[in-house]
């Protein structure tokens, strides 16, 4: 008989719970969760590199919608219970719904404190706890304006660093002396201080805010000293209270959190509280390892076993700002008992300090370099007797046992039950012995088979110096992945030597970096063909014999040998002469198969490769010339019809499109590139969804680019507004002869943005003229070469051989 | 067995370095490769896969990659290499001061 478990809250805790409850009792429970956020479960540790940017949503998710499905859970998005009936023993939502219940765990999490001063509630003032506050926060960055964090902790810090990094000015308000003054003692709180002020984010302590001013909208936050500091957004980060009222509502004992006991019942037997609203021997958790912890007691319990018991423990904090290194652990107070060991290099940016008692560690706050905190967590956890090595402990790991400053020998000599992985508890046993039972090779198997790193990501080198330990040379995490089985260099390396030792011919590149083939393979021989057409235009005669065969013949081969040919439409305008044209080529070679295609352009399919140069032949007599469907090369410009006939035309969206694609066709690029240009907002040309793509405006030529609609699907990104058609080419060309020099074959624009980062391309095409004018000469002179129509240069015979069989035999001659 | 008919189908010079031309016979197509050692090897021109033409592979080595599904054969055994299994016929064939000959038992027999 299956009972019915029913949880209300969908955050980190309960996922993890229900995750180790499916595996010790699969069937045991008919699962249901309310969540009042109409969402899946996803990792809040992630939101701050949302914010900033260094990750997308969809990149954050824990379980999607496919997981509930597949363990038959019924989740309810964005249902907010609003009634538990504990004699009833059943629980209803805002929308009505009411579930009975055998058992019930609450995971309500945590609200955001509001510190109660006049004005607090008005439009413009957010917390930030969740994705709509990030997606709140990004809508106001967009308006580049001023933003004042309150808060100086761990997430105001790294709130204010999203924001700053999303081009706000932004000023953090601290009520106490020194940053994070929790976790940080004064001395590292002022290097983070400084740190966070090199940034460009202004930081004020000992603020107290007295009122937040506006009309209706924030204008300004008031301080105690009268100081007005203007702000179209403020976030509130002071901390987080328990969500505890849904259980104070139906008469559950609860305190500061929901009281529960250490195997996570609250005072009612059926319900158990686990998470941020959970109070735990007089403590509440806001960190992710107690709370995934009380996860595993909770499951435990679930699942029948009663023997579970959570247990405190000293979490280490880290911040997770980019660039700014920070480790703080255990107590840190000054005391007559306690000796402290400090280290400062100012030169460096590094200070740490070990606080100890009767020869024991109890506290630590490192800055600047942190790596050796697993170690001293470790000394801490297990109170280990430091009098030994006293005068170097602070030196770390490595200076201990003579042993030389080698980070794998610190890693080597950690011990087996050592944390690792302090988000999720994964101790260095746990992932040297799945690497080995499991045969894992790649840090992403690691991570879906122990947890360890796949939460805030900041153990990864760790778990990647355990995983070349244990694999000794098979794995190493700073090597690259080599092109192909032919060479250990990965393409970017390639790419760098090629122009460093200016090599020029296929042959030179595989003698000069030794490749352990004769001639290539299929797939490093295209590549070095196109780095070469790329990097000297002027000099490389194209190597043909390396060039898939849809580039050699420039048509696409079909699934039965057969090719499709697709001629140029410029801008996809075409007229009556064009298409009878077509049409009398599809009679006279009797093609199967005529098809409108995505870009704008008509597709013959079905086409004998010994017909191709008569069917180019007939099509170039009608001005065609081919479209290049083929091509890691640019393909298509898409259009609407622009201010010439829409009545929303900003600007001749058209004329554009047919501009760029005369420019740029016959140019190769490391993968194929679909251009747009839409002459308004309503965007018709789907431009937003392109490789490159312009959004018409009033005021001039929106520019977008890495955008994806295959395999992966991704709005694109804004590069930036130009005001005239003239700087709307330069810039798509500089932007796009830069993703010719660096992207890596085969790599779509998307993808190699990505690597790059946005703000490095913006850098160098928009705000340095120089660099983007010098782009724009090298695509301009790379052109001079490429722009020789291929279909004609058939039709004269070039390459004849390749569509003629070199003999008929066999065939019964009689037959003649 | 009757000794090989061997099938005069042009001269070395037709087919380009790392590359392939077709022989069209009347049980399909065989693809004619030459490799970047001026080797030249014959195999049906058929993918066990999908029934790609194998002549339109890129060449490299003594192996041709199919440009529908990159399975990739030896032009010496027909076999498919790495983790694909299947194989295709190889033809026999000589060169003589340039010229190529392939040696068609079934067709010879059929054509006579």
């Amino acid at each position: 008989m299956t009972e019915r478990l029913v949880i209300i809250g969908n955050g980190m805790a309960p996922g993890r719970m229900l995750e180790h409850l499916l595996e010790a009792a699969p069937d045991r429970y008919q699962v249901t969760i309310f969540n009042a956020e109409p969402r899946v479960n996803y990792d809040r540790i992630m939101l701050s590199p949302v914010l900033s940017g260094e990750k997308g949503y969809e990149e954050i998710i824990i379980h999607g919608d496919g997981w509930y499905i597949k363990h038959g859970i019924m989740l309810y998005k964005g249902h907010r219970i609003v009634a538990i009936d504990r004699a009833a023993k059943t629980v209803t939502s805002d929308h009505g719904v009411t579930e009975p219940y055998d058992k019930l765990v609450i995971a309500t999490g945590s609200v955001p404190f509001i510190i109660p001063v006049p004005g607090n509630d008005m439009a413009g003032v957010l917390s930030y706890r969740d994705l709509d506050d990030v997606n709140s926060m990004l809508l106001a960055a967009q308006s580049r304006a001023k933003a004042v964090v309150i808060g100086g902790g761990l997430l105001g810090l790294e709130a204010a660093a999203g924001l700053q990094s999303r081009g706000m000015d932004v000023t953090v308000l601290h009520v106490m002396s020194t940053l994070m003054e929790r976790q940080l003692d004064p001395a590292a709180g002022y290097l983070l201080q400084k740190a966070v002020e090199a940034r460009g984010i202004k930081v004020i302590t000992k603020a107290n805010t007295k009122a937040i001013v506006g009309n209706g909208k924030v204008e300004g936050v008031e301080l105690a000293d009268g100081t007005i500091i203007a702000a179209n957004l403020v976030v509130m980060a002071v901390g987080i209270r328990p969500n505890a009222a849904i259980a104070r509502d139906a008469g559950i004992e609860t305190n500061r959190g929901i009281v529960v006991d250490h195997g996570m019942s609250t005072s009612d037997p059926d319900v158990m509280a686990l998470g941020e609203c959970a109070e735990v021997g007089g403590q509440v958790y806001g960190l992710v390892a107690p709370l995934y912890e009380m996860a595993r007691v909770a499951a435990s319990h679930l699942a029948g076993e009663e023997g579970a018991r959570f247990v405190h423990s000293d979490t280490p904090t880290k911040l997770k700002v980019t660039g700014i290194d920070l480790y703080s652990l255990g107590d840190f107070a000054d005391g007559d008992d306690r000796e402290e060991i400090v280290l400062r290099d100012a030169a460096a940016g590094i200070y740490k300090r070990l606080v100890l008692k009767d020869n024991r560690l109890i506290g630590t706050v490192l800055y600047g370099e942190t790596g050796d905190g697993a170690w001293f967590n470790d000394l801490k956890k297990k109170q280990t007797d430091i009098s030994e090595m006293r005068d170097t402990l602070i030196f770390g790991q490595a200076y201990q046992g003579g042993s030389p400053l080698d980070p794998m020998a610190a890693v080597a000599a950690l011990a087996d039950d050592a944390e690792i992985c302090g988000c999720n508890g994964v101790c260095k046993g746990k992932i040297t012995g799945t690497i080995t039972s499991k045969g894992l090779t790649s840090l992403d198997d690691v991570r879906a088979h122990t947890k360890a790193s796949a939460s805030c990501g900041s153990c990864t080198g760790l778990v990647e110096q355990l995983m070349s330990l244990t694999l000794g040379d098979s794995y190493n995490p700073t090597a690259v992945q080599p092109m192909c089985k032919c060479t250990d260099f990965g393409h970017d390396d390639v790419r760098r030597l090629i122009k460093a030792k200016g090599l020029k011919t296929i042959p030179e590149v595989m003698q000069e970096l030794q490749w352990k083939t004769s001639c290539g393979c299929a797939k490093c021989r295209p590549a070095l063909n196109y780095y070469l057409v790329c990097d000297w235009p002027d000099e490389y005669a194209d190597d043909y014999q390396s060039r898939f065969i849809n580039e050699r013949v420039h048509a696409n081969i079909q699934k039965d040998g057969t090719y499709s040919v697709v001629p140029r439409m410029w801008g996809g305008v075409t007229n009556a002469n064009e298409l009878r044209a077509i049409a009398d080529v599809v009679d006279k070679f009797e093609i199967p198969l005529v098809k409108v295609t995505g870009g704008q352009r008509i597709d013959m399919l079905g086409i004998r490769k010994e017909d191709l140069p008569a069917v180019w032949s007939d099509l170039g007599k009608a001005g065609f010339v081919s479209g290049h469907a083929y091509a890691k090369g640019l393909r298509t410009v898409k259009t609407c019809v622009g201010s010439d006939w829409c009545r929303f035309g900003t600007q001749d969206s058209t004329g554009l499109g047919i501009r760029i694609e005369k420019f740029m066709w016959g140019s190769w690029t490391p993968a194929k590139l679909k251009m747009a240009v839409s002459g308004c907002p309503r965007n018709c040309a789907e431009a937003t969804c392109k490789d490159v793509g312009v959004i018409c405006v009033d005021s001039g030529f929106e520019i977008h680019f890495a955008g994806a609609a295959g395999l992966d699907i991704k709005g694109t990104e804004v590069l930036g507004l130009v005001k005239s058609e003239d700087e709307a080419l330069e810039v798509i060309i500089a932007l796009t002869q830069m993703y010719r020099e660096q992207g890596r074959y085969l790599e779509r624009i998307y993808k190699w943005a990505k690597r790059v980062g946005v703000a490095e391309i913006k850098r160098q095409i928009l705000d340095d003229a120089d660099k983007r004018t010098a782009y724009y000469d090298r695509f301009v002179f790379s052109q001079k070469f490429a722009q020789v129509d291929p279909w004609s240069e058939r039709v004269s015979g070039k390459d004849k051989h390749e569509f003629r069989p070199m003999a008929s035999v066999g065939f019964a001659e009689a037959a003649e | 067995m009757s000794e090989m008919d061997w099938i005069a189908i042009g001269t070395l010079d037709d087919i380009p370095v790392r590359g392939a031309r077709c022989v069209t016979t009347p049980q399909g197509k065989i693809g004619v490769f030459r490799t970047a050692e001026d080797q030249v090897f014959a195999i049906e021109d058929h993918c066990p896969h999908k029934g790609g033409p194998l002549s339109q592979g890129i060449v490299h080595g003594a192996a041709v990659t199919c440009p529908l599904h990159n399975w990739v054969f030896s032009l010496e055994t027909g076999r498919a290499q790495g983790a694909d299994e299947g194989s295709v016929r190889t033809i026999p064939l000589k060169v003589e001061e340039g010229r190529l000959f392939i040696a068609l038992d079934v067709l010879a027999s059929k054509a006579a």
